[in-house]
């Protein structure tokens, strides 16, 4: 619980900076505190606590969850210093305000972790979304980013709509918002819970899938996808990073906490949803990935295929379904880290290059591993984890969640969902096959093609906390790969 | 002596050279290659010739899952492992006349290529069976990829996909099986085994085929073979050799170890089948084989039909058939090796690998004839060389299974024969053209590859009983679990 207090002193701090001036210093001391924050969520472990009258748990579900989004966060904010700093692009937005923005909605993903009361849920995904919506935005002058930031706050704002609708009407049926008591009252036969006397029912149903409406929007579940792909383009690359990892990792959190503790009685009114929205998920992620241009917007669409996947879990509804959920969080979040930050680098790049914002295109990529052969070499760790290849941790959170959901009978999903990730190899190999492969420039191999590879991208551009997040997403995944034992156990 | 060091050595060896300079790569990758060459007849010496599973390595690695880092060997794996670990130094040798580009990479991910098939050889654990397994494929698509020929990208990703998608079917498989392991699941070999022939029958038909199917594209089997060809011809050589010598056998391999005692009823249902594809391959193969103009091409499709009939062999269910089967995964990886090297050298020359441009090369230098012609003696199964061992007795295994079908299978001696033959006689026979008349002579390195070949074609074909007596206990403790009636 420190820890929320620690993220949120953090927050705090941000936004003193500017006036008290020491703006300098402002990375190590988050960078800092965000340990902190990790160590005195480990000084938690299985203590079980709750908060402010069951409003919060930090159990060791939350704990761990916590540890995750943390860490991602770390790795966040070295690797987003250009855009922190001195985005080339951005006017007049303020280096504190992206701090505060973020270490806010941090506290939010973190209160969507542990909550134990529906309100709770509410609160956590209200603290972050609003951030969200403001560092969408971010780049002012940009009108992708504008578009981005009006497109994620109108669907945001529907998805919550949803959601609190759903919530209004399982409070009616049931008359609480306490996780504990709703379960009680779903799951025991003994007694006869009161909404089955008053005939409250279909009230709950309309309930359970409203807020499964609600988190699907959050998680960019298809058909609830249709902003994923536009937001995740038009918002600077490091928000889109920030999105596709800690807001996807804690909506997924929130979700599996909602069902797995209250709504895993009622199976039958929400499975076959799911089972519908996961397949179709899988696939159509997939495959839209497959047609995209600019790598940026393929990512998104990938990462939708992911949400795919995750859900797998969420249905599977067995002891593995908390590890397997948690495992590929962590290495989702790890190689996509890993691949959103050589993009920021070579978007970065290619904007001081050419005085202008530059998208990202499988094109761009071309020859990038005989510029440098680091950034080919992270991007292509990234791409075969997130491929599932193994022995890096993509493959084994594949593996944990293909075996988890066999385990429950779900052989056609796990099917369909092997199928996708054989359509995923397609874009995710389509990229590294571009890096390794002679760019256009040298099969035309004009003379002063020689002289333009000394403004391409060297090793020593690349500044050293990027490289430092580079080599540790490419250490993750490989130990995450090897050694998965150390965290599934944990669960 | 332990299975780990020979799994561990490649990879530290592959790591340390990563870090030396381009000069040095290649000399020290043979150096190495040659160290776990020297480790690996080590553990020959120390091979009991029993049925058990020796020099085991057993560590808990995912406990919660009940999986385990367990590799040891039998006669079938160590004879395996010990053609890994004589072919790669060759391999690397063979590439010692040739200007590679960044040789660091090639040869680091040459060595780091033959952990993972020694690892595949040797891995008691159907979860590290498939790490290894798609490890293998990494290396050897990035060696393709970076070093192969026009078109590249396109065909190694055909290459990638395809064999991806088997290993997937495979994977789905094993977690099939796993979660059919009594008590808390076990992906342990013989915790496999006991799960597989207690499914049903429809249930081992699944297995059967996803396993099949997984190992038919690697090795590759008619219809899964349309990745082959193209990827063999546009591989740089090493890459070749590395996929037709030693790769390949990861499949047949496969069928021995991990598809026959899984699926029991669902081989006996299904073998059938597999045996006539396997012969359609045989024949199909061999006759394109005989059509084909560009060398490399005919080499890749004589695999086919000799991997077909491997697999035939297996399939025969018969101690005999899996025998030669063992045998001629060997005399195949030998021989095929010399013959893409050959290849190699008429492409070195002369920039082409045509039939038709070349002639009179024997009049030039008589010494690499003479190899050459041994190379193919040996693969067409001529008596005395090693190729003709592995033939005997595999179509003697599958006229037990069926006389009819092996009338087909023996087809292959007289199809390989003819394209044998006839490509001899166009490259080496004949008037002396233009092209070849200024073809140099072999240099050291190059009469280097071809000694060793050579000798092992011929040692193995005059004394193959110590190869026969290391597999054979092993060989019968599989077909004793197929059928344990037959007792032969």
């Amino acid at each position: 619980m420190k820890t929320l207090y620690i993220l949120t002193a953090l927050g705090v701090i941000a936004m003193l900076a500017e006036m008290f001036r020491f703006k300098k210093f402002l990375l190590p001391i988050v960078l800092i505190g965000l340990l902190g924050a990790i160590a005195s969520s480990v000084k938690d472990w299985n203590t079980n606590i709750h908060y402010y009258n069951y409003m919060m748990t930090f159990d060791n579900f939350a704990i761990l969850f916590t540890i995750v989004l943390c860490a991602t966060a770390f790795l966040w904010f070295m690797m987003s210093q250009n855009f922190l700093d001195s985005d080339p692009i951005a006017i007049g937005s303020s280096k504190t305000d992206h701090y505060a923005l973020v270490l806010f909605a941090l506290c939010g993903g973190m209160i969507m972790v542990s909550y134990s009361n529906m309100v709770m849920l509410f609160l956590g995904i209200e603290i972050l979304s609003i951030p969200m919506y403001v560092l969408a935005g971010s780049r002012k002058d940009s009108l992708s980013s504008n578009e981005a930031s009006l497109k994620y706050f109108l669907m945001g704002a529907f998805a919550t709509g949803f959601l609190l609708f759903g919530i209004a009407l399982i409070y009616g049926a049931t008359g609480t918002f306490d996780l504990k008591t709703l379960s009680y009252f779903i799951s025991s036969s003994a007694t006869v819970p009161t909404w089955k006397v008053s005939g409250a029912e279909p009230l709950l149903y309309a309930g359970i899938l409203m807020m499964l409406i609600g988190l699907c929007f959050k998680i960019s579940a298809v058909p609830f996808h249709f902003w994923a792909p536009d937001v995740y383009t038009g918002a600077p690359t490091p928000v889109t990073a920030f999105m596709a990892t800690i807001v996807k990792t804690a909506a997924f959190a929130a979700f599996l906490r909602l069902f797995f503790t209250c709504f895993s009685g009622m199976g039958s009114v929400w499975m076959n949803t799911i089972w519908v929205l996961a397949a179709l998920t899988i696939l159509l992620g997939n495959i839209t990935a497959v047609y995209q241009t600019s790598v940026k917007r393929m990512l998104a669409y990938s990462s939708i295929s992911h949400a795919g996947y995750m859900l797998l879990a969420i249905l599977a509804m067995n002891d593995h379904s908390l590890g397997s959920v948690l495992f590929y969080a962590a290495a989702y979040s790890v190689a996509t880290i890993g691949a959103f930050t050589v993009l920021s680098i070579i978007e970065n790049h290619q904007a001081t290059r050419n005085q202008q914002p530059a998208t990202v295109t499988f094109e761009t990529l071309s020859g990038l591993a005989k510029q440098n052969k680091f950034l080919s070499f992270a991007m292509t760790i990234s791409m075969l984890s997130l491929a599932g290849i193994p022995p890096l941790a993509g493959f084994f959170g594949k593996y944990y969640i293909f075996t988890s959901a066999l385990q429950s009978g779900y052989v056609w999903l796990v099917l369909i969902a092997v199928l996708g990730s054989l359509i995923g190899v397609y874009y995710y190999f389509r990229i590294i096959i571009k890096m390794y492969s002679p760019s256009l420039t040298d099969l035309q191999a004009q003379p002063t093609a020689v002289e333009e590879k000394g403004e391409l991208l060297s090793f020593a551009e690349v500044g050293w906390d990027l490289r430092i997040v580079l080599i540790l997403t490419i250490l993750l995944a490989l130990l995450l790969g090897i050694f998965p034992d150390f965290i599934i156990r944990l669960i | 002596m332990n299975t780990a060091i020979l799994i561990g050595f490649p990879l530290v060896a592959a790591l340390l050279i990563l870090f030396l300079k381009s000069e040095q790569a290649k000399k020290f990758a043979l150096a190495f290659s040659l160290i776990e060459l020297i480790l690996s007849i080590y553990a020959l010496s120390e091979f009991k010739i029993n049925a058990e599973p020796q020099m085991m390595v057993n560590l808990a690695w995912i406990q919660t899952l009940g999986i385990h880092f367990k590799v040891a060997m039998d006669g079938i794996s160590i004879l395996l492992v010990l053609l890994t670990t004589v072919l790669v130094p060759l391999i690397i040798l063979s590439s010692f006349s040739r200007d590679i580009k960044n040789p660091k990479y090639f040869y680091s991910l040459i060595l780091f290529m033959q952990m993972a098939l020694v690892g595949v050889f040797t891995a008691m654990d159907g979860f590290l069976f498939y790490i290894f397994w798609e490890l293998a494929l990494i290396p050897i698509w990035f060696i393709c990829l970076l070093w192969g020929g026009e078109n590249r990208a396109r065909i190694t990703f055909k290459f990638f996909v395809y064999t991806l998608f088997g290993s997937l079917l495979m994977l789905v498989g094993l977690i099939y099986l796993y979660l059919h392991t009594s008590g808390t699941h076990s992906f342990d070999i013989q915790a496999l085994y006991s799960a597989g022939s207690s499914l049903s029958s429809p249930e081992q038909t699944w297995i059967f085929w996803t396993l099949f199917i997984a190992f038919a594209i690697k090795m590759p089997v008619f219809p899964f073979h349309t990745w082959q060809p193209d990827t063999y011809t546009n591989a740089p050589t090493q890459g070749t050799m590395l996929l037709s010598g030693i790769m390949l056998k990861m499949g047949t391999y496969g069928l021995i170890r991990w598809l026959l005692p899984m699926a029991p009823l669902g081989v006996q249902q299904w073998g059938h089948a597999a045996m006539i594809l396997s012969i359609i391959s045989i024949l199909y193969a061999s006759i394109i084989a005989i059509m084909q103009k560009d060398f490399k091409r005919l080499i890749a499709y004589s695999s086919i039909a000799h991997v077909g009939l491997i697999s035939a062999g297996i399939f025969s269910l018969t101690v005999q058939g899996l025998q030669g089967g063992m045998i001629q995964m060997l005399a195949h990886g030998i021989n095929v090796v010399g013959l893409f090297f050959v290849v190699d050298i008429l492409f070195n020359r002369t920039q082409t690998q045509e039939l038709s441009k070349f002639g009179g090369i024997r009049n030039v230098i008589p010494y690499f004839a003479t190899m050459f012609m041994i190379v193919l003696l040996g693969s067409i199964a001529l008596p005395l060389t090693n190729g003709f061992i592995g033939e005997f007795l595999l179509i003697n295994g599958v006229y037990q299974y069926n006389a009819y079908m092996a009338g087909f299978a023996g087809l292959t001696v007289i199809l390989g024969a003819v394209y044998m033959l006839r490509s001899y006689q166009k490259i080496m026979l004949g008037e002396t053209n233009t092209l070849t008349s200024t073809f140099t002579d072999l240099n050291f390195n190059e009469k280097a590859v071809f000694v060793p070949i050579v000798l092992l074609i011929i040692v193995m074909g005059v004394y193959p009983k110590p190869i026969l007596d290391i597999a054979e206990p092993a060989i019968k403790h599989i077909v004793e679990l197929i059928h344990p009636a037959v007792i032969l």
